[in-house]
This record gives C-alpha cells, structure tokens and sequence, in this order.
C-alpha cells in the first residue's frame, strides 16, 4: 500500500493511500468534531458529507473540506482549527439551530444529543438566522420508535444505515433545500413503509427525530450501560444495556466482531420481559395439585431428596435433565455435571434440534 | 460455523438453503446483503419465496424435504461439466468415487420433478457455485429438521468439498445456530454422548479424566437424546426430570404426547424466568434470574466466545441458573462452592482443551475468541481446516434421496412446513411480553398459496382448520404467492393454534432431529359458527 506524506496543524505524518482527513486526525488525537460521519465499519460507508461541521482547512484549496470525505494526497497541508473554520463551524450549528425546536429541557435525547454538544462546545445559544421553521406532524405509526422530523439536522444518517448496512431501503431523502428530510415512500407513516423495526436508524440517529417509544422516561445522566450478550438468536450481537436503578430502560448496540454496531427488532426493543409482572420472583413446591411458594433451602431440599431416592429405588437410567440454549456456557457446564456426576446417567440433552 | 459471519461479505458466491436469514438472523441477513452489494451472486433454495429471495440471482422454490435430491443434482451436473475443484479434491478428500456413483443417475432433469423446480436454474445455481471463487454455504433447520437432517448436511459438506470451499477464507459451511447459546450448550457437553468439547462418554480415557476431574464414577452409556427422553417419559421410565430454560410444551413435535409424558413423569422440576405451559406441569418451580441479571459466556454460531455481564440485580428472590444448579450439586455431594461464573468457567477450561486458552481477563480485553482457543497466546481461529480436515482427508458421505416420511395423500393432500416469524422467538416465552413484538405478530396463522385458498374458499383473514395424523388447530389465514399450491406454513411460536400439536414426532435416525418440516396436512374452511366445533381440538 503507497504511503502519503501531510501535514496536519503542524505534525508531519504518514498515512496509506486512501484515508481521509478525519483519519489522519484522529491518528494524531486531533478532535474534529463530526455530526453526520458514521464511524461504524469501513465498507459500505459512502459518506454523505451532509451535515459540513468536519470542515477544515487545506492549503491552496478555495474551500474549506469536509474531513470526512475528503481523501488526503501526498503533501496536503491541513489546519483543523483556524477561525475561519471555527467560524464556519458556527454558521453551519445556526443554520441547524435555526430549523430546529429550543425544547431541550423536556427532550429525551438532551445530554446524548450531537447538536447540543455543538453549540455547548461553540457557545451558541440560539440561532442567529431567526424565520420559519419547517412543521412536520409526528410519525407514531411505528410500533417500536417515534419519528420527529421537526428536529431532523438533516444528516441522513439514517438512510445510510438503512440502505448501506441493514440493506432494508425503508427511507430515502424527499424533497430540496428548506423542507428536506427523510421520508418512507409516498412520504407516508413508517408503518407504510418496508421497515423491519430493526431500529438501526434510532441508534445512529444524533438527535431527537428518532426516538424509541420508552416505557419509562430517563435523563441521559441517570443510566448506566453494561456491555454485554444479546440473549435471542446466535449471531451474538454486542449490545449496551441501558439501566436506571435496577430497571433496564433501553438497549445500545455496540460495535461488536460479528455485528458492527447493528442490531434487529428483537435485540433493539425487545427487553421489557426483563422486568415483566409475570416473571417468576420465588420457588414453588406442588402442595395438594397446587403450586405454592416456598422457600430455597425447602426447593432445593426437596430436589436433591427426590433425586437420590428415586436413583435408589429405580437406577440412574430413571432420571434425566434437558439443558438450555439459552443460559449461559458456565451453566451448561455445571448442568450437565450435575446429571452426569450427580445423576449417574448421560441423558442429558438440549433443544438443539428444535 | 466453519467460518465467520465477516468473511460473508467477502465472498463471491452464497448458497443458502433453508434458512430465513433476514428474519430468524437479521444481522446476518444484512451481512448477506453487504455481499450482495460487494458483488457476491446469491442462491436460494427454499419452499417459500422468502425475503432474502428477493435478492437472489438463483431462486429454487423446492418442495419441502427435497434438499438431497436438489444437492445430488446440482453434484451431478458439476461433475458431468467438470467444474469441481479436481485438485482439491484429490489432495484433501476421500471416498470421491463413491459420491460419483450415487449422484451419477441425478440428472437435474430427474431433481427438478422430484424438487418442483427447473432443471435450467438448477443448472444454473451449479454452476453458479462452482465457478465461484470464494463459494460460502450457509443453511438452517431447513436443512436439518428432516428424517434424512443428518444427510442434509452432509450433501452440504460433500458440495463445498466438492468444489474446494472448505478450509478457505469467505467459504465453507455455515449452519446458522438458532439460540443465543446453542454452540455453547453443545460445546459443554450437554449432550448425551459427550462431556464439554464434544468428548466422547464411551472412551475409557475420557471418562477416566472426568472421573477424577470431579471425583466420582461416571457411566460409559451414552444416554437419551430429548425426543427419546420424552418418549420414555410416556411410557413411566423416567421417573425424575429436571428442565432447565426450556419449553418442550410448545417446542417439541406431537404435543398432545409431551403433556402426557410429562404428566407421567413421577417429579418434574423445571427452572425458568417464567411460569411457562411447561413449568405449569412441575412438581418443584425453581425462578431463575435472566441474562441481564448474571454474568457468564455465551458462544454464538461462529464459536465465538463472548461475555454476559450483570447489569441488574435479580428480579425477587430469582437466582441465576448457576447459583441454583451450584446448590443441587452441592446437596447432591458433588463439586465445590463456585464463588462467580468466572470460577466455573476456571474448571471448564481444565477439561475442554477447545477453550482452555479463553480467560475472562482475555475475553474483557479483547471483546471475544473464537475457539478452538487452545492456549492463552493463541488468537483464536477464524476459520476451521485449513491445510487439512481435523479428521486429516475430508471424507465425502454420499447420500441417496429419501422421501420425507410423510407424503401428501388424499385425506391429507398438501404437505406444512413450519418456522418462526421475525418479530417472535422461539416459544414466545420472552418476546410474548412485548407489547410491540405483539402489536406486529399476534396470532398464530397459516399461509396459503391464493389459488389453493380459492379452492378451499378461503379468504385473508378466515378462520381455517388445519389437521394432520397427530391432530387438528385453528388458526388465522394469510392468503400469500409466498408458497406454491401444495404448500402451506405456519409459524410454531404459539401455544394456541401451535403448529407443533401437527408436526410428525419422526426422527433422524442419527441426530434424533424431529421432521419439522414437511408432514402432511389438510386444511378446511371453518364456518362462521364454529364455537361448538373447537371443543374437541386444541
């Protein structure tokens, strides 16, 4: 692979052929700031170039370059923070900010919010471009995330991930200049539209236009998140649980090896069995036909009792245990032990075949 | 998995036989799509015109239970144009001229009535594979819930062995595991013929290494698989079953005689999140904790090793599964006290030499390992036989075509596969508590082709009776040019109107796997006043 000589703010680098000017930066841990760039995997990631708040300076070039689609070339000169960039770094958050409702004190998504950052980070408070605003009505027609295009920056995000990476083609872009936005066919509800839920475009979304249609309302600064496992099919998607107190309230994919940051309708929206009225809380005992509630020590007990008398009286061929797919390796491993060693039989068995 | 869901993209051609990737593996499905995109040509072979169809260059829409004939056809017509990997094939396998002679007389013109396709696109599809350099096959229960499963695969294995995908980058074979951890499930052992790292029960070393591993005698019997253990269970010879996180009262075949095989059962102890039909039968309810309630590992279909972490406490007073197994084991006099998963995963790495190189510290630091993972300066291994096979020459076990056991007749004359939907998993048991998953799929059904509904003077939405040999159920039409006329599918998810109260308890004589998909049925319109007529049914 040829290698490329720049230089950027200053600090001579080499990079291979083909990068861009947000990977030379982030090679150095020079921050540009990004809104539209998905940073999910590297094929299929045509860059949209949308939102222009990567811009950057490079020497002998008129205008300034979106650093996340600009490729660099031998000898390029960039300079990521001047204040003609800063300026037009602004201009771009007053444009946004200009077409975009001020309701972050009541917004789900403020703390998580891209755009919020921003104009923290540049200290803006309101748009200097007062005037219409664009009214769309919201789109409750999905059964799983709400759409808010009112507050849509615009950066078809979403229309990457649903046509570059989960390939569904759901949403395109309607219409030019003022009243562009994302739109399911015919610009109807998303419930006319192919969607699969799989609820890709909420997570990419970096403001509040796609929102999931939460059980429970939390403030980004109250949750936690705990990287783990999905627990439905075995693709293994690596996902985030998100947690207030000890409730999940939402899930995350993360950028996992076998799902780069992708999720479907199952693994993105369907946790709320977690915490559901119905899960079983206590041991139960058959007492007269019934089921009754019963201590650990009486349930556990009762099994090891019944376990060994009735490997006494008929052999251990008289007893068997089926495992789970669905628990984790460690429990497999101890179950199968516990047939094994405790049982005295080999008939144990899963719904593999099922 | 012989090779990983990434190396997909890569690929140039994709055949994937049996498998509703886009709905019962999503992100697969978009990976497959990726491909597409990347310029892979894509094969599909299935009953139903699913989603995943649309993006196909080759569609065979086959009868159920068809798979062998269309394999040994598409071998047949690769080996009479000389397109197999010759070179491959006579360096790294054995056994070729057995498989010549079995599919010697399966012309594609002979499958394609056997399969209800053409010959040309079975022609077209051999071809299609053979001359790609990088040819991954990718297959699910359509390929295995058959009498003949077990030579399903392996007319799998013998069609990349053939054409010298095995051992390759962006090839192989790529059964697509349905459940978050049925790799892991079956890599530790929970099987009856082997211990953790599909160690064989009858081998006298094998069994002396776990005998002193955990300090009792063991049996060198290889035990019941899960259909033969319900089966004795119906006849009282077994007498204590204990069920951990499993459904068999909606998940297995015959259902009628599972609830009496577990009814007869003298103790049945069942642990689960929920009080599921299953557990609705125990003698003892042990609650369990789920997965966002507990650490652990899960493996997924590539052998990937990946963790689990606790992001709650346990709902109540549920447990995780390993505490509670941790606590019969220790009545029982068995094992020590096993402080966390870490430490249970500390004695798993001792006896199974596929993950003794896996560690909590490596898998937190670098996400995951794909076993075999022998050591802990191994990487892991992308993909499986490379150089050579882990038997040394690849073995080709050809299979003769065989009817499924059931075949349409004139009582029950169209033949019902089964399978999940997207938004439902498995038994319902999780996804059933999601309103939205709900709102999308929230009644069993069966989808009819429109003429065959025509027929029957069924309309979209009727209620429609559907029989087979073992009973009869209702459910909800879905009139769809998904199917062909001699076909009709229903979802198993439900308890109500279950498509397992039909399916033929028949078993794969190797792998006990039941024929979920194909017995013979019989659908009837159900008169508007039909309250009267569903007493006697489920």
């Amino acid at each position: 692979m040829s290698m490329l000589n720049i230089t950027i703010d200053g600090q001579a680098i080499e990079m291979p052929a083909g990068s861009t000017i947000l990977e030379a930066a982030k090679k150095v841990g020079i921050d540009i700031p990004t809104l539209c760039h998905l940073d999910m995997e590297k094929q299929f990631n045509q860059q949209a170039a949308a939102c222009r708040i990567c811009v950057v300076e490079v020497e002998n070039r008129r205008n300034l370059a979106p650093a996340c689609a600009t490729p660099l070339m031998n000898g390029m000169v960039i300079k990521t923070d001047t204040p003609r960039v800063i300026e037009a770094r602004k201009t771009v958050l007053h444009l946004m900010l200009s077409d975009h409702p001020l309701d972050c004190l009541t917004c789900e998504k403020a703390g998580a919010c891209k755009l919020q950052d921003l104009c923290y980070q540049y200290g803006i408070e309101e748009s200097m471009y007062p005037g219409m605003q664009n009214d769309f009505p919201l789109d409750e027609s999905n059964q799983f995330y709400t759409r808010n295009l009112n507050k849509c920056v615009a950066c078809r995000r979403c229309v990457q991930v649903c046509t570059n990476f989960q390939h569904t083609k759901a949403i395109g872009f309607g219409n030019r200049g003022f009243t562009t936005h994302p739109v399911a066919p015919f610009d109807k509800g998303m419930d006319a539209s192919d969607c699969a839920s799989c609820g890709n475009c909420v997570s990419v979304c970096p403001v509040g236009a796609l929102l999931p249609k939460s059980k429970e309302k939390y403030r980004s600064w109250e949750i936690n998140k705990t990287r783990t496992t999905c627990s439905y099919c075995g693709v293994g998607c690596q996902m985030n649980l998100v947690t207030k107190g000890n409730k999940v309230v939402g899930v995350e994919p993360v950028d996992g090896a076998s799902n780069d940051g992708l999720l479907c309708v199952k693994g993105k929206f369907g946790f709320n069995f977690v915490d559901h009225p119905d899960r079983l809380t206590s041991p139960l005992i058959r007492k007269n036909g019934e089921l009754v509630k019963a201590t650990w020590d009486e349930a556990l007990d009762l099994v090891a009792a019944k376990a060994k008398s009735i490997r006494a009286e008929h052999g251990s061929e008289a007893l068997a245990g089926l495992s789970s797919a669905r628990v984790t390796n460690e429990e497999n491993y101890l179950f199968q032990k516990m047939v094994r060693a405790g049982f005295g039989t080999n008939s144990v068995d899963h719904c593999a075949r099922l | 998995m012989t090779n990983s869901i990434n190396e997909l993209i890569d690929s140039n051609v994709i055949f994937i036989s049996g498998s509703n990737t886009t709905e019962n593996h999503p992100v697969i499905g978009a990976k497959i799509r990726q491909a597409k995109k990347n310029g892979a040509k894509i094969i599909v072979v299935d009953p139903r015109k699913i989603d995943i169809a649309d993006d196909a260059d080759v569609f065979l829409q086959v009868n159920p239970g068809t798979n062998i004939a269309l394999s040994n056809a598409i071998m047949n017509y690769i080996i009479s144009e000389r397109l197999e990997d010759a070179e491959y094939v006579k360096e790294r396998t054995e056994n070729y001229d057995e498989l010549v002679s079995v599919v010697g007389d399966f012309t594609p013109e002979k499958a394609a009535e056997i399969c209800g396709v053409s010959a040309e696109d079975i022609k077209k599809a051999a071809r299609m594979y053979a001359e790609g350099e990088k040819g991954s096959i990718v297959y699910c229960m359509g390929v295995t819930q058959h009498s003949s499963g077990t030579e399903g695969v392996m007319s799998m294995a013998n069609l990349a062995m053939l054409c010298g995908n095995i051992g390759i980058e962006s090839g192989g074979v790529n059964p697509l595991r349905g459940q978050n951890n049925v790799q892991g499930a079956c890599d530790m052992g929970a099987l009856p013929g082997t211990y953790p790292a599909y160690q064989k029960v009858v081998d006298a070393n094998v069994k002396a290494k776990f005998e002193e591993a955990w300090g009792v005698e063991l049996s060198d019997k290889v035990g019941l698989t899960l259909t033969e253990i319900v089966h004795k269970a119906g006849h009282g010879d077994i007498k204590f079953l204990y069920i951990m996180g499993e459904n068999p009262m909606v998940s297995d075949p015959d259902l009628t005689h599972v609830e009496e095989a577990l009814k007869n059962t003298e103790f049945l102890v069942v642990q689960d999140i929920f009080l599921t039909e299953t557990a609705q039968l125990a003698d003892v309810v042990l609650p369990a904790a789920s997965f966002a309630e507990k650490d652990g590992t899960f493996s997924n279909t590539e052998r990937r090793v990946q963790r689990v972490r606790k992001a709650i406490n346990p709902i109540g007073d549920c447990k995780p599964d390993w505490q509670i197994l941790s606590g019969v084991l220790k009545r029982l006099g068995i094992g020590k006290d096993y402080a966390s998963p870490e430490d249970v995963f500390a004695e798993i790495r001792e006896v199974t030499p596929s993950y003794a190189g896996i560690s909590y510290d490596r898998l937190n630091e670098l996400g995951s390992l794909q076993w075999p993972c022998p050591t802990e300066d191994h990487a892991g291994t992308k993909f499986l036989h490379v150089g050579k096979f882990a038997r040394g020459l690849g073995l080709f076990k050809p299979a003769a075509f065989k009817p499924s056991a059931e075949v349409p007749c004139d009582e029950y004359p169209v033949i019902l596969t089964t399978g999940r939907v997207l938004y439902h998993y498995h038994t319902r048991t999780m996804t059933g508590k999601v309103d939205g998953l709900n709102a999308m799929s929230p009644e069993s059904f069966v989808e009819i082709n429109p003429e065959a509904a025509r027929k029957l003077s069924i309309v979209e939405g009727d209620k429609v009776k559907i029989s087979t040999r073992r009973g009869s159920v209702m459910a909800t039409a879905k009139v769809t040019p998904k199917l062909k006329e001699n076909v009709v599918f229903m979802p198993f998810h439900f308890a109500d109107g279950a498509a397992n109260a039909l399916t033929n308890p028949v078993l794969d004589p190797i792998a006990k796997i039941p024929e979920y998909k194909s017995c013979a049925a019989k659908l009837e319109k159900v008169a508007w006043d039909w309250s009267e007529e569903t007493d006697g049914i489920r």
